[in-house]
């Protein structure tokens, strides 16, 4: 099979070709395929941009003849997006905050730490996060109304936070165990007490998975929907998510209003994984349990 | 290093009396502060999810209009699914969704990360592309599927543009193309997601396991039956966890594009069990529907909680 010599230019010059040609094949393929996932992303900016008039006369798939910012503006004030995104964010970015620093807590206690049913503190955690939210939509939300916290942010903050804070406890157990007992140990010499244990040394060690996390968090925390229908009921109230549902049935079969409705309410999430894709996608394989 | 720290942390102590009491206070005393630590999110968490999961479970064995005072119907709630038709419809279509979605999910998500695993010009902007919709919420998702497959939308004209026009349809007005119509935009999301973790999965490869393949003369297909789908088994097991618990949760997407209509057709455990509850508000038997939700995943969620186990030394 191998002739030596006489044909090793040929030959190599075919390995070549064939190695050019299985490239183009690579890219025509995964070029194709990258085309019909951001194909409907694109149909919703080109028609998030267009006017009623236009999509009304000619379709919605025709070709474009028309340009107007009008429907960003009928969706941010006349569709209440702006108040949703007001509500969207100020829920979001505590619960960030509160769930991982609950979480890096309690995960520093139970990975740096000798502590009676340190495990299965640990696994219950996680389980309360594995739930099926179902079995606790009707009992969540007698709670709010009996805490008198119904239909105000503060409840879906609090379920968000309860909710999420086990999960997190879990990866960051995982993280932080790794970290080396010596390091610990030198600073018990030095007479550190646990706070500044973890203020100073753990919780800085664990920086990257709290970035991972943090980036996760907001955008599952930023999308949701059912919790917040459970807990709030109030349009003023409602995060972007419902808010949009709501858009849907004020502006019916006025898709260019909601095509914009849609690009703000994506806007926030694409913005955090454009910046922060790394930590993104380290966020997602740091959830799996291997 | 798992090795290391455990014996560091054990060799101190071999005192077989644990210490207790105040005076007894040694080295192994966790300090209240670390107490504090694990308590105060364990409240949290208790407050928001252990204690409601605890009554909604009770809840499932009640009748409530959620005006008067429960009350205890036993296993009624569940004999009435037995005469339910639209239970047994939500049933059959979580059974579908968890088959379809998942099932294509996890096959399509592993087709796209071994055709995008090299390390190459361009494959940055595949990933991402693909990946993208993954940050969007559902609801976004949906809308944006919603657009395509209006009467007058992309889809049916494309079909017509390729001469099909006689498969043109209200896909999401039909009773028996609606609940397809809403899982494709559920994978067109998932996709990518699991793509993520199979790449992952197969970076973690040994490639001197190839190499020895290559030697033996194994050809590209045996290279992938015979050591990338045994090497990627922890990476299914996690897959797999993740795609039934997220078909179970699927909530979103169906009741934005459908409310689960027309007729029913659409629905699933997840938003009958809500329209049930909040709209119905038959309390008690929207608890006993999230109650066989709940069975549905415990098995996976035991099994996650097993391998957890095994995992957190």
């Amino acid at each position: 099979m191998t002739t030596p010599h006489t044909s090793s230019s040929t030959t190599s010059a075919a390995a070549l070709r064939r190695r050019r040609l299985s490239t183009a094949g690579f890219h025509a393929g995964a070029g194709a395929l990258s085309l019909l996932w951001l194909l409907p992303i694109a149909l919703v900016l080109v028609t998030s941009l267009r006017s009623f008039d236009d999509i009304a006369a000619h379709g919605l798939g025709s070709r474009p003849q028309s340009f107007t910012l009008g429907n960003f503006k009928q969706a941010w004030v006349d569709g209440g997006q702006q108040r949703a995104l007001i509500n969207s964010l100020a829920v979001t970015v505590p619960c960030v905050v509160v769930t991982l620093a609950l979480a890096a807590m309690a995960a520093f206690a139970l990975s740096r730490y000798e502590m009676p049913l340190r495990r299965s503190l640990l696994l219950l955690m996680l389980g309360g996060n594995l739930l099926p939210p179902q079995i606790l939509l009707i009992p969540v939300s007698r709670l709010s109304e009996l805490m008198g916290v119904y239909d105000t942010l503060p409840a879906l903050i609090g379920v968000q936070v309860g909710f999420g804070v086990g999960f997190y406890v879990f990866v960051l157990h995982g993280f932080m165990r790794a970290i080396p007992a010596e390091i610990q140990q030198a600073a018990v010499v030095d007479g550190a007490g646990p706070w500044q244990i973890f203020r100073r040394i753990i919780l800085p060690l664990t920086r990257p998975a709290l970035a991972a996390l943090s980036a996760l968090s907001f955008t599952w925390i930023f999308n949701d929907l059912l919790w917040a229908i459970t807990v709030l009921r109030s349009d003023s109230k409602m995060p972007i998510t419902a808010a949009l549902i709501g858009l849907q049935g004020q502006y019916v079969s006025m898709w260019n209003v909601i095509a914009a409705g849609s690009v703000i309410a994506a806007a926030p999430t694409v913005a955090v994984f454009l910046r922060f894709q790394r930590h993104f996608v380290a966020g997602l394989n740091l959830g799996a349990v291997k | 290093m798992a090795a290391l720290t455990t014996v560091a942390r054990k060799a101190p102590a071999p005192a077989p009396t644990p210490p207790r009491g105040r005076r007894a206070a040694g080295p192994r005393r966790t300090p209240p502060v670390v107490l504090a630590f694990v308590l105060v999110p364990l409240l949290a968490e208790a407050l928001w999810v252990f204690w409601p999961a605890l009554q909604g479970f009770y809840l499932a064995l009640t009748s409530w209009d959620g005006i008067s005072a429960p009350r205890f119907v036993g296993l009624g709630n569940f004999r009435e699914m037995i005469h339910d038709d639209i239970f047994r419809t939500a049933a059959l279509d979580t059974a579908l969704w968890l088959l379809l979605f998942g099932g294509l999910s996890a096959l399509l998500g592993l087709a796209t990360a071994l055709l995008l695993q090299q390390e190459r010009r361009g494959v940055g902007f595949y990933r991402a592309a693909l990946f993208l919709p993954v940050v969007f919420s559902l609801v976004a998702t949906a809308l944006v599927w919603q657009a395509i497959y209006q009467p007058d939308g992309v889809l049916n004209q494309l079909l017509q543009a390729a001469g099909l026009g006689s498969l043109r349809h209200a896909w999401l007005a039909d009773q028996d193309t609606a609940l397809y119509a809403v899982i494709v935009p559920a994978l067109w999301r998932q996709i990518g997601y699991v793509m993520v973790l199979y790449l992952a999965g197969l970076k973690g490869i040994d490639p001197v396991l190839y190499e020895a393949a290559k030697v033996d003369g194994a050809g590209r297909w045996q290279r992938l039956r015979h050591i990338t789908l045994p090497q990627l088994r922890g990476v299914n097991a996690v897959v797999l966890s993740v795609i039934v618990i997220d078909s179970l949760r699927s909530f979103d997407v169906v009741w934005s594009l459908t409310r689960g209509g027309p007729y029913h057709s659409s629905e699933l455990l997840s938003t009958y069990m809500y329209s049930t509850a909040f709209q119905s508000l038959r309390l008690g038997y929207g608890s006993a529907l999230a109650v066989v939700i709940f069975l549905m995943a415990f098995g996976v969620i035991a099994s996650y909680l097993v391998r957890a186990f095994q995992e957190a030394d």
